[in-house]
């Protein structure tokens, strides 16, 4: 067979000068390779997330046996459920997967030294853990964090009578400040590296989804975040300086304050303009993850790649113009709901097509069952059922009478909690090797996936009944009601035990990830037959600056698995089309 | 090629005969310029949900009662006109290579920002001497809000402009100058147009 031309065009911009750490100092902690600053935003990201999951665990103990434990009173019981839910919400899921993953696969999987511009990715990291600690601290004011719920809202969030109304709210919202500065420097870093640094040959359309799903998720919170940082500050004025902009006139411990005319709902509208846009900052690369590791373990083509970029870039758009549908209640014109149930409605359209597409994908594929594709399988599952009870809370009617129950809580963390952590975990068992030259266990990897799966549907399938029945979420204590049956309380009971169950699963993975770091089994290089160019470097695991020499030169897309004309089941994306081995043309 | 065409492409071979690959960046402008614009496009949002908030509380409430705007702000604001014509003559002669030119106007333009920030500083101590307080009424509170987020981007800017200047005054790399430069003009030009929407939003609400 006569060789395929390959004209290969010089670079258009010159090589990113790459800074090369002095001391160890300048290599490890104030570190400016992404690499490194990837595990730096990872490691916080999980140890902040670990407070979160303790969290969880005192509230469902709260919930699940009433009246048992006299270290949980009622404003503890609020403070847990606000910083479960932000701390979940922004300082792991968005640290994660843009800080963490965004960090560590960007450079490497679109063919670059580094991130465009490193000093301002180092700050990123920085000003992220001054967050988390300024965060963390508000735990040690008086009268503790706020309990005012992760939505924050006004006028509750800053009255007296509301827990950490002091001290814990105004470090709350100054975390929040701090978070999106450091967010926007790393942000600015992940797209102008997608856009502008990329190797010869890697087009927009070369790109694997993973890269896709973070640099679209990016754009969305370089666009959302400013409307959370408006509220925030705004509501820091009027917590220290006692403006009224969101304060309306209110008796406060039977007194009229000296305030009026402030809007509440003004601060709903700035909230869930920042507030939706985040799911989709959350699921969009969890998104591309999947579509990664399901087309490498299921060795086969991505069904529809580009109809897979453009539902990315439709649900991010479309993800701007629906976040009223999280205010049905808050007294809005019937006429102005039926607008955001409709573009709510529109969203699954483009969503639907990307569950068919990772289902066709499997379908006839080679499907390897690693502990990385059960995950990934589990996030179908998952999102799907998530994904459904939104149907039914986008819409109006139904909306109304679920509201505020144990049904939200239940969509929620179906479709934004289990369903990205799912990905979470996918991603970590399959880069692993990447990261550390170490395979994690795989029994232990078995285990952690099937209590963990489990254990999800049996906590959350449960909490949808509890709100059918009418269960109100937030309440400390239900109490005995006319229309919750005493029922309610021993689901409620099997709920915090499996809870805990799935709790330990999370040790028994934390140990892996430990164990495997220092006496895992050594991994071979490249262990899954990967085709994307992380796993095609000089060094394995890859050191600074990523590739030798040279860059890689990029000859085809990241889906070159099994076909019928190459005689291996893989061929990367680097491999010059004239050293692919290809089966004779039979006569 | 534009972003749409890019979007276009198709991933997979498309024809036995020769292929060209493609070098490059997306966007035909610096890494630098690129960052800048998204930079510039993400603190649009700020300032526009700054300005509809401030329009729905005006709407919301019927307590806005307005603000007396201080007449130094007339003049603040052409102190800021001129330190946006200094930095745009201060990219000519950069990219001209002229390098007392680049000097002159990059001193002038700095100082006249550093006027601008002390102007608004004055007008914000005569409104609080006349009893216009940050919490009295919405319309002072927004004020005091609106000035203070402008200012401190400008006090950003300042702290690349230090750098620049810096760079100038030891006469080091012109290229590396000539970059800095012109990402700082961009960023005071649309620094003047915001502040020149808030201007005009105060003098009329």
């Amino acid at each position: 067979m006569a060789s395929e031309t390959v004209v290969i065009p010089p670079a258009e911009l010159p090589e990113v000068e790459l800074y090369h750490a002095k001391s160890w100092i300048t290599k490890y902690v104030f570190s400016q390779d992404a690499k490194v600053i990837a595990i730096q935003y990872s490691g916080t990201a999980v140890l902040i997330g670990l407070v979160g999951l303790v969290l969880s665990w005192l509230m469902r103990l709260q919930l699940g046996f009433p009246e048992t434990f006299s270290f949980i009173d009622e404003s503890e019981y609020l403070q847990y459920v606000t910083l479960h839910g932000m701390i979940m919400v922004v300082y792991l899921l968005t640290a994660l997967f843009l800080g963490g993953f965004g960090n560590y696969m960007i450079p490497l999987m679109v063919g670059a030294r580094d991130m465009v511009f490193p000093y301002a990715n180092m700050l990123s990291f920085w000003i992220y853990l001054l967050s988390v600690l300024i965060l963390v601290a508000s735990f040690f004011v008086p009268g503790g964090p706020t309990g005012a719920g992760w939505t924050l809202y006004p006028p509750q969030a800053i009255t007296s009578g509301t827990p950490g109304s002091d001290g814990g709210i105004i470090l709350m919202l100054v975390s929040l400040v701090f978070f999106i500065i450091g967010f926007t420097m790393g942000g600015l870093n992940y797209v102008v590296t997608v856009l502008q640094a990329r190797a010869r040959g890697m087009t927009l359309m070369m790109m694997p989804l993973t890269v896709w799903g973070i640099f679209v998720a990016t754009i969305l919170a370089l666009f959302a975040f400013p409307a959370l940082l408006v509220a925030s500050i705004m509501m820091l004025f009027d917590r220290v300086l006692d403006t009224s902009f969101f304060i309306p006139m209110i008796y406060e411990m039977g007194e009229v304050i000296p305030r009026e005319g402030g809007s509440p709902v003004l601060f709903q509208h700035l909230f869930w303009f920042f507030g939706h846009p985040e799911v989709y900052i959350v699921a969009l690369p969890a998104f591309g993850i999947v579509s990664d590791v399901i087309s490498t373990h299921a060795r086969k083509a991505i069904f529809g790649y580009r109809m897979m970029v453009w539902a990315i870039i439709a649900i991010g758009g479309l993800s701007f113009i629906v976040w009223a549908h999280h205010m049905y209640v808050s007294g809005m014109n019937p006429y102005f709901g039926f607008f955001f149930a409709t573009t709510t409605l529109i969203i699954a359209i483009p969503t639907a097509l990307k569950l068919y597409n990772w289902t066709l994908t499997l379908w006839k594929g080679n499907i390897h069952m690693t502990v990385p594709m059960l995950w990934c399988i589990a996030f179908i599952v998952t999102f799907l059922n998530g994904g459904v009870t939104g149907l039914f809370l986008g819409n109006v009617s139904v909306d109304v009478p679920l509201s505020d129950t144990m049904f939200v809580v239940a969509h929620f963390h179906m479709v934004m909690g289990v369903a990205p952590i799912f990905v979470i975990f996918a991603a970590i068992y399959h880069w692993f090797p990447l990261a550390t030259g170490k395979m994690l266990n795989n029994a232990m990897g078995q285990f952690h996936f099937w209590v963990t799966f489990v254990g999800a549907y049996l906590i959350y399938f449960p909490m949808h009944y509890l709100g059918f029945v009418g269960v109100p979420r937030r309440y400390y204590e239900i109490g005995e009601t006319t229309f919750v049956p005493p029922s309610a309380a021993d689901l409620n009971a099997f709920i915090t035990i499996m809870v805990l169950i799935v709790g330990f699963a999370q040790v028994v993975f934390i140990y892996n990830l430990l164990t495997s770091v220092f006496s895992g089994k050594k991994s071979e290089v490249n262990p899954w037959k990967a085709t994307t160019l992380e796993w095609q470097t000089s060094e394995f695991p890859p050191g600074h600056g990523n590739f030798g020499d040279e860059l890689p030169v990029v000859y085809r897309w990241a889906y070159e698995y099994g076909a019928p004309e190459n005689v291996d089941d893989y061929v990367p994306q680097n491999i010059h089309p004239d050293k692919v081995a290809r089966k004779p043309i039979a006569e | 090629m534009s972003i749409l065409s890019q979007l276009m492409e198709k991933p997979w071979p498309q024809s036995n005969g020769a292929t060209v690959l493609k070098a490059g960046p997306s966007i035909s402008r610096t890494p630098t310029e690129v960052g800048l614009l998204f930079f510039l496009a993400s603190i649009t949002g700020l300032f526009t949900l700054l300005l509809i908030s401030y329009n729905g509380r005006i709407l919301l409430g019927n307590d806005w009662v307005p603000v007396p705007d201080p007449t130094i702000l007339w003049i603040n604001t052409v102190i800021l006109i001129f330190s946006s014509i200094a930095f745009h003559r201060a990219r000519k002669n950069a990219r001209a290579s002229k390098v007392t030119g680049i000097k002159k106007n990059l001193l002038v333009a700095g100082l006249l920002t550093f006027g601008f920030l002390a102007g608004q500083t004055i007008a914000s101590l005569q409104l609080y001497e006349l009893g216009y307080y940050v919490s009295n009424n919405p319309a002072n509170s927004f004020f005091y809000l609106l000035t203070s987020i402008h200012a401190l981007h400008l006090i950003g800017g300042l702290f690349v402009w230090m750098r620049t200047q810096y760079r100038a005054q030891l006469g080091i790399d012109l290229s590396k100058i000539t970059v800095s430069i012109e990402l700082c003009a961009i960023y005071w030009h649309y620094l003047l147009v915001v502040w020149l929407i808030i201007f005009v939003l105060l003098l009329t609400t």
